[in-house]
């Protein structure tokens, strides 16, 4: 059986072991050699689970119960698990999330490059072997010299770790291979590089991939096609442009509408909701609950798969009705408040922090006013989130001197009065984290109520549903643990935390990062809500330049440890000045670039 | 989120698929286990014949009713001691001492334990280095010579016993303690709760410690099992109740000499140390899997 498509993955059908629970079902896509097809969907989605069905394998617990997966016309389901193994690496290969764990920390590269061929019984001599790993790092722009072979995993950055796997995926010249959000801990620049090789090698050896991930602005500029994934069922497949710009489908659509852009034009809108878990969806279409053209009819079967054109289909029953509202449609984003000349809030003034001897910080100057949002930029490493610590008095070693409303903090937060505690809050990037899963919503947000206010009882529990209240939370979470409430509503009760203080001054360190777009977008529309009707000042942390428009009047970027630019945001993000930030911004992945350059 | 009108929008949770209490899960994960059960059952047969045994006795325990050395044949259910006591008497009334004084004496442990463990891990530097360099040198000594030693300065003393043993159980206790408390001080809602003033001991017990209860639980019970027989061994040497009141090491120390004639006043006690130790190890095996997330019939939960 021949047939054009590297790739075919027809019926798919994963469960849960013993409860027979579907994971995903009825998941078909197929790319043909060459292409890059872009898995999209959010946390939970099964995306990442599609992914590994590929390779014939799934996490344990889980099985595949139905399906066939054809690559070049031969069915990988059907083989044996030792046949499938010899396939792995040779025909089909991965690359993992976290090439850290991925590589053996033991061995060094240049061993393991060695063993993905020999496995594979590629080459009659080691010297033939040699030269195939030379020309593999040599396609992912890594050096083949005995010193850099001779090193291990650890004494390379994660771009290179992650270069050094995409390497041993493409060694053994495979047919297709699965991506799974290779690029998620790597830097923009790095990500820019490593998405750029991941294109170039694809379309060299006429391999077909999938690039599994969360992010549409990646995907937007790598994938020919897209797969949306919602809930365990793919609701559309298309060409990327047709995609993102008609999408037929409502998920598609809200899911656009939430990424965040760099010209900050539109609106960020959120999805209310949640995506109902496996053993808890709902008869009919998924996506129902949560959208804005249901009918009946939605509520009784999942929709069939209907053709918008050649290569275009989507799963729902009103998909005419979203193709017709387009989306330039989109509303535009609200006004930003004016920018009022005023004291400084906090000023910044020479700050050298350092890790134990480690320095990180150099010489920072920067000035928060109130009722301003400024946006602090930076990559990872680049000491954003100790200088938000700085002032909030969880990273004491430093020189230099922060002043709040025009006297100099003490740097520990033991050693500062109740009433500066009080003034300046901060919100943490993980939710997971920094609620604690033992005490109750109730418990954690009342927290500052008791040490600030000697409230207690129904006025606490009252001004607790207030603050719930204007997180958009509903009050019955009250009496809920961290772990019941997804990562959307577990940051929302660590900003209601913050909010409960009455602070004059938030800081927000990477408190969309570990979030979905929609919910990140829902986030952030609190966040500007809040600093227009309360009159806080914002300090708001962040890697990714294309959530400041929407939010900050004034941006500062940071790399190692130094403030590179400082400005108004339209002026810095226009009319960039320092290099840094030029580089920074045309790293960013955006889905309007990439629109504009399909054309 | 529709943009402007947001009071509206209140973000609607639905109701999650189990509403337990973390506290409320360990212990039902733990009661899913069969050993769990079996466990409890034994505890429960032997700490209530300890702790109510006094009320069913037939005889007084210093009371002499019969020949010393009486088989089963002779006397009563089990017949008498060397003295002539009885020996169910004697059994029944004997396992107070031990279940109080071990259960005392790992209470104490763990009390300590907890908290030194638990400032050690939160303070860090030097006076994490200095307690746990401490609670070390102290675990060096083997748990019995310490008791002994202690003992043979003091003279056998009760409240001497109890302190000896928790003592002992402290660095144990202590370094799970740190162990499970380093992890959950790293944490980003202990930052939480620095940041807003939270005074030191608040943090430690009611962010730290509910954090770490699973380990220490599990630790508790093991401590239990252990110093169950560390208390009945100090007894048996004599460091512990004093003739002629009833208790179970004592018991097998006063009759070991006639054991080939009548085996009972030493057989009952020593079936009842070994079976108690077993239980609380039981209990002790099924919450350290349920902590672990094990559930009943061995397979890992999903």
């Amino acid at each position: 059986m021949s047939s054009p498509h590297a790739l075919e993955v027809e019926g798919l059908r994963v469960e849960l072991e013993g409860s027979r629970v579907e994971i995903l079902d009825e998941v078909s896509f197929h790319v043909p050699a060459g292409h890059v097809l872009g898995l999209v969907g959010e946390s939970g989605s099964g995306k990442t689970t599609a992914g590994l069905a590929v390779l014939g394998h799934t996490r344990r617990g889980a099985r595949i119960a139905a399906g066939e997966v054809r690559i070049e016309g031969r069915n990988v389901l059907a083989l044996s698990s030792l046949e499938r193994q010899s396939l792995r690496g040779k025909l089909v290969s991965y690359v993992p999330q976290d090439p850290g764990s991925a590589l053996n920390p033991a061995l060094r590269i240049g061993k393991q490059l060695e063993e993905t061929l020999s496995e594979h019984g590629f080459g009659r001599s080691a010297g033939e072997r040699r030269a195939r790993i030379a020309e593999t790092l040599d396609e992912v722009l890594l050096p083949s010299d005995d010193t850099f072979l001779r090193r291990y995993p650890h004494q390379l950055s994660g771009g290179q770790q992650q270069r050094v796997a995409l390497a041993m995926a493409f060694a053994n010249r495979p047919r297709v291979i699965v991506l799974d959000e290779p690029t998620t801990g790597l830097d923009v620049t790095t990500q820019a590089h490593v998405l750029a090789t991941v294109r170039d090698l694809c379309l060299a050896h006429g391999v077909a991939a999938v690039y599994v991930s969360h992010d549409l602005s990646v995907v937007a500029t790598l994938a020919t096609d897209v797969a949306v994934m919602y809930s365990g069922r793919l609701v559309e497949v298309g060409p990327t442009s047709a995609l993102f710009r008609q999408a037929a489908h409502p998920y598609t659509r809200r899911l656009v509408q939430a990424i965040p852009e760099l010209s900050g034009e539109h609106a960020l809108i959120g999805i209310p909701g949640n995506a109902p878990r496996p053993g808890l969806r709902p008869p009919g279409c998924f996506f129902a609950p949560r959208c804005e053209y249901v009918r009946d009819v939605c509520h009784v079967a999942f929709p069939p798969v209907e053709t918008v054109i050649e290569g275009h289909e989507v799963r729902c029953y009103r998909y005419e009705a979203v193709l017709r509202e387009s989306l330039a449609a989109r509303p535009a984003a609200p006004l930003r408040p004016e920018l009022e000349a005023e004291d400084a809030l906090v000023t910044i003034r020479g700050v050298q922090a350092s890790h134990g001897s480690r320095q990180v910080l150099f010489d920072v100057e920067l000035v928060v006013r109130p009722r301003e949002c400024v946006a602090l930029v930076g990559e990872s490493g680049s000491g954003k989130t100790t200088l938000a610590r700085c002032i909030a008095g969880l990273h004491k070693n430093y020189q230099g001197e922060i002043s709040f409303r025009g006297d100099v903090l003490p740097r520990s937060c033991r050693a500062r009065d109740r009433e500066t505690r009080r003034d300046i809050q901060y919100v943490f990037q993980s939710p997971y984290s920094s609620l604690n899963p033992r005490k109750t919503i109730g418990q954690i947000i009342g927290q500052p109520l008791r040490l600030f206010f000697d409230v207690g009882g129904e006025e606490a529990r009252r001004r607790v549903v207030v603050a719930l209240e204007r997180v958009e939370l509903s009050p019955s979470v009250l009496d809920r643990y961290p772990h019941q409430l997804s990562g959307g509503e577990r940051q929302r009760a660590a900003i209601a935390r913050a909010l409960i203080a009455e602070p004059r001054l938030l800081v927000c360190d990477e408190v969309t990062s570990a979030l979905d777009v929609s919910v990140q977008a829902a986030i952030i529309d609190v966040l500007a809500e809040l600093q227009r009707d309360l009159d806080i000042g914002l300090l708001f942390v962040t890697h990714n330049l294309a959530l400041i428009r929407t939010l900050s009047q004034e941006v500062a970027v940071m790399s190692e440890g130094r403030i590179v630019e400082r400005g108004l945001v339209d002026t810095v993000l226009d009319h960039p000045e320092a290099e840094y930030t030029k580089k920074l911004l045309s790293d960013t992945p955006s889905l309007e670039a990439a629109m504009a350059a399909s054309g | 989120m529709s943009e402007g009108g947001a009071a509206a929008t209140v973000v609607e949770i639905p109701a999650p698929a189990r509403r337990r209490r973390p506290w409320f899960a360990l212990l039902a994960g733990a009661w899913h286990q069969g050993r769990t059960k079996v466990g409890l059952l034994l505890l429960l047969l032997l700490g209530g014949s300890a702790l109510l045994g006094p009320y069913f006795a037939p005889y007084s325990p210093t009371e002499f009713v019969a020949p010393p050395y009486s088989t089963p044949s002779d006397f009563g259910w089990f017949g008498a001691d060397l003295l002539g006591r009885d020996v169910l008497s004697r059994f029944l009334w004997g396992g107070r001492s031990v279940l109080t004084l071990s259960v005392l004496a790992t209470l104490m442990g763990m009390i300590l334990g907890t908290a030194i463990g638990l400032v050690a891990a939160y303070s860090g530097g030097l006076l994490d280095d200095a307690l746990m360099r401490t609670m070390d040198v102290l675990l060096s000594f083997p748990q019995l010579v310490f008791a002994l030693v202690l003992a043979a300065t003091v003279g056998p003393q009760l409240w001497l016993l109890v302190l000896a043993v928790g003592i002992t159980t402290m660095p144990r206790v202590a370094r799970i303690a740190r162990g499970a408390a380093v992890e959950v001080v790293e944490r980003d809602f202990i930052r939480a709760a620095e940041a807003i003033g939270e005074p030191r001991r608040r943090i430690l017990l009611g962010d730290v410690l509910p954090n770490v209860t699973g380990p220490l639980v599990v630790e508790a019970s093991l401590r239990l099992s252990f110093n169950i027989a560390v208390v009945a061994g100090l007894s048996f040497l004599g460091f512990g109740i004093q003739p002629p009141d009833a208790d179970w090491g004592l018991m097998i120390n006063e009759n070991r000499n006639g054991l080939t004639i009548q085996p009972w006043p030493v057989v009952l006690p020593v079936a009842a140390i070994g079976l108690l130790t077993i239980a609380t190890s039981l209990v002790g095996d099924g919450l350290s899997r349920s902590v672990a997330g094990i559930e009943g019939g061995g397979r890992a939960k999903q």
